[in-house]
């Protein structure tokens, strides 16, 4: 099954535990800055998403949605 | 039909004839009674009593209450008043109805179990943090309870305010006839802002902590408005024999009791003694003052406490007239002949110095 | 194209003051998914308190009081005293349910009083700067134990499940955490449970969270994760303390989509 999230920017706190707690790599910090001043998280592989919601599970600000493909 | 009754009782039965369906409390002596007797006619009459772990619970029972819709009440004395102050001041800030009674004991501290009349600082000026008022009423009945508690429910339904019943030892276990008849339970009103779970309506809350210091400005300065409103329409006193008096006693609850035993006397051997009874000691009757000292130029200011009224006294006058003062405080109560011979004294002082209409 | 997972409706579109990778946000957002999930939406109130969860009126689309610093559970006591259709829920931290308001907390659970604590345990006290919490570990640092708690001074910590699980009054304790996916997983089942314990009129119930402070802690948010699991599940072990049915057998478990 593949998946894909959707993270919105402006929420992001850059906290990394999305990226910390995908188990396939898919997330990674970027270096944009939103207007809070953070770096904020990236979807950067769509490839090996397969819609587990770990990310969306541990976002402590409620900013990633999951969607299967 | 009149019954004979304590204080503490009949204020635990006016309260439920009142409408006061919630009662919260912990026991300390002198105001047992309260408690006790809520914890039987309350679930009786459909209502809830909790005797709570301290004072703290209670009076945070009863904020909790009152947010739900409940006329809530809870009861105490010395140092679990003390207790409740940070309550008191959430209440006011959440704009919350509630009626909190103290049977005033003797104090500082743990101080003794008998009748004083030692908190007037602690209700009228507030004792929690915040710039905040609560009414205040002192009985100084059995049967003016059956007045002055439906009274508070609806000052307090009325203007979203907690407000302190200023009772004391003495009153509270004192039997006198007491007649229920003429008490009215206070008319419901709308309470828009309950919280009853957002059911067709949109979710609300109900908060105190306002970060914004001009957002936090401007909520003070409503609830000021809220208390100069009080101040306009809520003063109760009594006057007593004022008409031609030279002396006008100042004094509230059992203090007035026992000033218009004193008083008696004075008028048998022809001295001119009358007598203010503030029932609302905040806002306090300080128009009624500022009329009397018009034409008297003496006032005998009488508390059971070493001296707390008579500084509401000094401001209503603002330099007009003379105040006497005379004060016993940790539960010591004077017997009438007692007060009627210092009174005397000071009478006699004061006709000799000059006394009615000198300014 | 399916959506399997979004923001639950109940959080407003309002965002959370909270430090990147504190616990609360992830609270904060399966208590709405609960109580949306199980309808109570018209029904629930939650009574806030003092510390970093303070402004949850701010973010929950529920009815929220603000109680002041540990008296939540007497609040809560007058709200479903007065209003027992409702779901009432007080949502506490360390210091206001093991230190400034364990009276309260103790009293509402020994009466069973039939409301849900969610009580959430970061070892130290948040929102006005890292201080010591009761449940802060020994040799722990905080700001007001700057050499690590010491027994001698400052006690050891309070296992608030294990103190409650004693009285007779408490229907449903459990303690989870929400330091990585399969334990915020179980943290949520766990809150589903203690609402339907309410709901059966069982008597009191309360989840005690761990979650991570990082800020406070002085760690990156996954290393605070990590000593979740390295450091207070030694001292503070997940599972259940108390399940007690209406006739004194274990509820029966439901099952949940995650």
């Amino acid at each position: 099954m593949n998946g894909t999230i959707r993270i919105e920017k402006e929420r992001c706190k850059g906290c990394a535990l999305c990226v910390e707690f995908c188990p396939r790599d898919c997330i990674s910090l970027s270096e944009e800055l939103n207007p809070k001043g953070y770096f904020v998280a990236a979807f950067s592989d769509g490839e090996q998403c397969n819609a587990c919601r770990n990310c969306a599970l541990m976002c402590p600000d409620a900013c990633i949605e999951v969607s299967t493909a | 039909m009149k019954q004979l009754m304590s204080g503490n009782v009949a204020l635990g039965e006016a309260a439920v004839l009142s409408g006061c369906t919630h009662y919260f409390g912990y026991p300390i002596t002198p105001q047992n009674e309260i408690t006790e007797y809520m914890a039987r006619r309350l679930p009786a009459a459909g209502g809830v009593f909790i005797q709570s772990e301290s004072e703290i619970a209670a009076i945070n029972m009863v904020l909790g209450a009152a947010a739900a819709g409940a006329r809530a009440m809870t009861s105490s004395s010395g140092p679990g008043m003390s207790l409740k102050q940070e309550g008191i001041s959430y209440l006011v800030a959440d704009e919350l109805p509630g009626v909190i009674v103290n049977v005033v004991r003797g104090g500082p501290g743990m101080g003794s179990i008998a009748g004083a009349q030692s908190d007037y600082f602690q209700a009228t000026r507030g004792g929690g943090h915040g710039d905040y008022r609560t009414v205040v009423l002192a009985p100084a009945s059995v049967q003016e309870l059956t007045e002055i508690v439906p009274l508070a429910f609806e000052l307090a339904d009325r203007y979203r305010n907690p407000v302190i019943i200023l009772a004391d030892g003495i009153l509270g276990q004192m039997m006198e006839p007491v007649d229920f008849d003429g008490l009215v339970r206070p008319a419901d009103v709308d309470k828009p802002w309950v919280l009853t779970g957002a059911r067709g309506r949109p979710p609300q809350s109900i908060y105190s902590l306002i970060f914004d210091t001009k957002l936090q400005e401007e909520k003070n300065w409503k609830l000021q408005r809220k208390f100069r409103l009080i101040e306009q329409n809520e003063v109760r006193y009594e006057t007593h024999l004022v008409d031609d008096a030279d002396m006008v006693v100042v004094a509230y609850g059992i203090g007035a009791r026992i000033a218009k035993g004193a008083i008696k006397r004075l008028r048998d051997e022809g001295k001119k003694v009358g007598l203010l009874r503030p029932i609302t000691l905040w806002p306090f009757p300080a128009p009624a003052l500022q009329e009397l000292v018009k034409a008297t130029s003496d006032f005998f200011v009488f508390e059971m406490s070493a001296g707390q009224m008579v500084e509401d006294v000094r401001l209503a006058l603002e330099g007009r007239g003379r105040i006497h003062f005379y004060g016993r405080p940790g539960g010591v109560a004077p017997m009438p002949v007692e007060l009627y011979r210092i009174i005397a004294r000071h009478y006699a002082q004061a006709q000799a110095a000059g006394g009615r209409g000198r300014r | 194209m399916s959506t399997v997972f979004q923001r639950p409706k109940l959080l407003k579109d309002v965002d959370f003051h909270y430090c990147p990778g504190c616990g609360h946000g992830i609270i904060n957002r399966l208590l709405m998914e609960v109580i949306e999930e199980m309808g109570l939406q018209e029904d629930a109130i939650c009574v806030a308190p003092a510390g970093c969860g303070m402004l949850l009126y701010n973010y929950f689309e529920i009815d929220v009081i603000e109680s002041a610093h540990g008296r939540g559970a007497a609040v809560a006591t007058g709200i479903k005293r007065v209003r027992p259709q409702n779901a009432v829920f007080s949502y506490q931290g360390d210091g206001d349910l093991a230190a400034i308001g364990t009276a309260e907390g103790l009293h509402a659970a020994n009466r069973g009083e039939n409301i849900t604590v969610i009580f959430v345990n970061n070892g130290v006290y948040g929102m006005t700067g890292g201080q010591m919490a009761p449940t802060t570990l020994l040799d722990q640092v905080t700001t007001t134990t700057p050499t690590g708690r010491d027994a001698d001074l400052a006690g050891h910590p309070v296992r608030i499940c294990e103190v409650f699980s004693e009285l007779d009054g408490t229907a449903y304790l459990e303690r989870v955490a929400v330091n990585k996916p399969a334990a915020v997983v179980k943290a949520k089942k766990a809150i589903r449970k203690a609402f339907r314990c309410q709901l059966d009129g069982r008597g009191f119930s309360l989840v005690e969270i761990l979650s991570p402070c990082p800020v406070n802690w002085k760690m990156g948010t996954v290393e605070a994760c990590r000593w979740i699991d390295d450091a207070m599940l030694v001292y503070f072990p997940l599972g259940v303390f108390k399940d007690a049915g209406a006739a004194g057998a274990p509820a029966a478990d439901e099952e949940v989509e995650a």
